[in-house]
């Protein structure tokens, strides 16, 4: 629309807001990414979810202080316990980032805030691996700070056995549970679905496929190429050999790459009713 | 501005929405009228980008809505006032839009208190909101954009009398300050009360539309005379069809003018002549869509 420019003594028939007509900017990415980082938090799930994770990690700790015996009081055992917690906890956050669109139908207004679906579940992908760093660089920080305390206290000099490069790995394996997480709800796009579903994944598959590898050889040798839960141990074994790389992209292809691909082309075209 | 160009849309063989156009034009307000089902809801919704066309467009000022740089700011939306986020709070979830339009932290207190949600009820979350508080959630989304189109599904859904009454002086003060509304309902009474220009679709197809003035006078004639014979003949001859009332007034389609000055040529007195609009849009909304609705007779 042109601008028109009216007589101010014409103002009382002029239609105020057709008149206003200024051209928008568009939505830049900075800010769907702040939007999509409150929103995973903001909600009463999210709340609960978050706060589960700061009690689990101060239990944790405690326990690693009172139950510990000297020799275990070391910066890998804390950074563990403070990390578990928010390994399992934080791919349900990635998942439901997702998912609550469609469950609770939040979609309909946030797609049509942001007509771009791929722009918003990239938001929602940038955000989820910035959070699983965010979550390792606080668990390992929070660590450091309950070895001190527990070296202090136990009268012995802190142990740090976490080298830098495996602190790499280690934050490199929970993203890969976020994305995990992640995959999980763009593929189902159903809450308590894709929960039960990364549930199965991470906790019912690996025990199933270690019995299968104790008892039968075939899988034993199949294992490192097929088992993608078994070549993610790897990152918290230390130094990775390039054919422990190798076996961890064969499987992450599997096991995340194809059905996130998968996800992302039925999120695009699927309803949001 | 909205328009609607020979839009269908197609679910496998079902077709919800089949080669409908029209447009709803600034400082009007448009009732999109139809019974459950008719095809009002998938309409919006490929206004707003939603759901593809199978073929046709709908556009906003002449662009498609995928192309506005920000929605938010230009077209008001309200499909459904269930979707939202039940674990949040109402507050929250109109943070988050505000947010997401750039819009300042201050435009959401203002637009609270523009809906008549207290800070208490802001508070709590949407789980716990009745269907109206959701209603008014939902206005309070679609309009603290500050747009110029507004397109609102079964936005009076759930209000109460005052409620509803709110709604009205709302879209009224939106449409004569220049702004675009469009509104579905299949509450007859609330589009009569409310539109200036109606749509009304049944099944898909676009059955009716116009002016409220236009079709309450398509609506026809209702005439009385002391010699209905004669009348009858009159109106027989000008091509006129009518049918008889069992009070003995004759009901035609044509508009009263034209009946008026046959009964004249035919010398005929006249004891009552008026528009049919007595009975209202709901006649004509039934009579309309009686042959396309579920409900209606074997069609």
């Amino acid at each position: 629309m042109t601008a028109t420019t009216l007589a101010p003594a014409e103002g009382t028939t002029t239609p105020a807001i057709a008149r206003r007509r200024s051209v928008s900017a568009g939505i830049p990415t900075r800010r769907l990414l702040k939007v999509e980082l409150r929103k995973m938090f903001n909600t009463r799930s999210g709340m609960w979810l978050m706060c589960s994770i700061a009690a689990l990690a101060v239990l944790a700790t405690t326990a690693v202080m009172v139950f510990a015996s000297d020799a275990d009081l070391t910066y890998d055992n804390f950074a563990s316990a403070i990390g578990f917690p928010m390994v399992v906890i934080l791919p349900i956050i990635a998942t439901l980032s997702v998912t609550s669109e469609w469950s609770q139908r939040s979609g309909l207004t946030t797609f049509t805030l942001v007509p771009h679906r791929g722009r918003v579940i990239t938001a929602k992908l940038i955000v989820t691996v910035a959070v699983g760093v965010a979550a390792m660089v606080v668990s390992l920080g929070i660590g450091a700070l309950g070895n001190l305390l527990g070296a202090s206290i136990a009268g012995i000099d802190p142990v740090w056995d976490i080298s830098a490069s495996q602190m790499l790995t280690i934050t490199l394996a929970t993203v890969l549970n976020m994305l995990i997480g992640f995959m999980l709800g763009v593929l189902i796009r159903n809450s308590a679905g894709a929960i039960v579903a990364y549930f199965v994944y991470n906790f019912v598959l690996p025990p199933l496929s270690m019995l299968l590898a104790t008892s039968q050889s075939w899988w034993r040798d199949l294992q490192p190429w097929m088992d993608f839960n078994f070549t993610q141990g790897f990152l918290f074994q230390g130094e990775l050999t390039a054919r422990q790389w190798s076996q961890l992209g064969v499987t992450g292809l599997v096991w995340l790459v194809v059905p996130l691909a998968i996800g992302l082309f039925l999120v695009r075209r699927s309803e949001v009713k | 501005m909205i328009t609607v160009e020979s839009l269908t849309r197609k679910y496998g063989d079902h077709v919800a929405v089949d080669n409908i156009s029209f447009t709803a034009r600034p400082g009007r307000v448009t009732g999109f009228l139809g019974p459950n089902g008719a095809g009002k809801s998938t309409t919006m919704r490929v206004m707003v980008g939603l759901t593809p066309p199978t073929s046709g467009s709908a556009t906003i000022e002449g662009k498609r809505f995928v192309d506005l740089p920000n929605p938010g700011r230009e077209v008001g939306v309200l499909l459904d006032a269930s979707a939202q986020h039940a674990g949040r709070t109402g507050r929250e979830i109109l943070t988050i839009a505000a947010m997401t339009m750039g819009l300042p932290s201050s435009s959401v207190d203002r637009m609270l208190e523009r809906v008549s949600l207290t800070p208490t009820e802001a508070g709590r979350r949407v789980r716990n909101y009745s269907l109206g508080m959701r209603q008014r959630l939902g206005i309070a989304t679609a309009l603290i954009g500050d747009p110029h189109v507004l397109i609102l599904d079964e936005p009076a859904n759930g209000l109460d009398p005052a409620g509803i009454r709110w709604m009205r002086d709302l879209l009224r003060g939106y449409a004569n300050a220049g702004g675009t509304v469009l509104l579905s309902s299949h509450l007859l009474h609330e589009i009569e009360v409310i539109a200036d220009d109606i749509v009304v679709i049944g099944n898909g197809r676009i059955v009716a539309q116009g002016t409220k003035d236009e079709l309450l006078a398509a609506a026809g004639t209702v005439v009385r005379t002391a010699e209905p014979v004669a009348l009858a003949e009159a109106l027989t001859h000008g091509g006129v069809e009518f049918t008889t009332s069992d009070d003995g007034a004759l009901r035609t389609a044509a508009d009263p003018a034209h009946v008026g000055q046959l009964a004249r040529d035919a010398g005929c007195a006249l004891t009552e002549l008026k528009s049919a609009d007595g009975a209202g849009l709901e006649e004509m909304f039934l009579e309309l869509t009686a042959d396309t609705q579920r409900e209606g007779a074997a069609a």
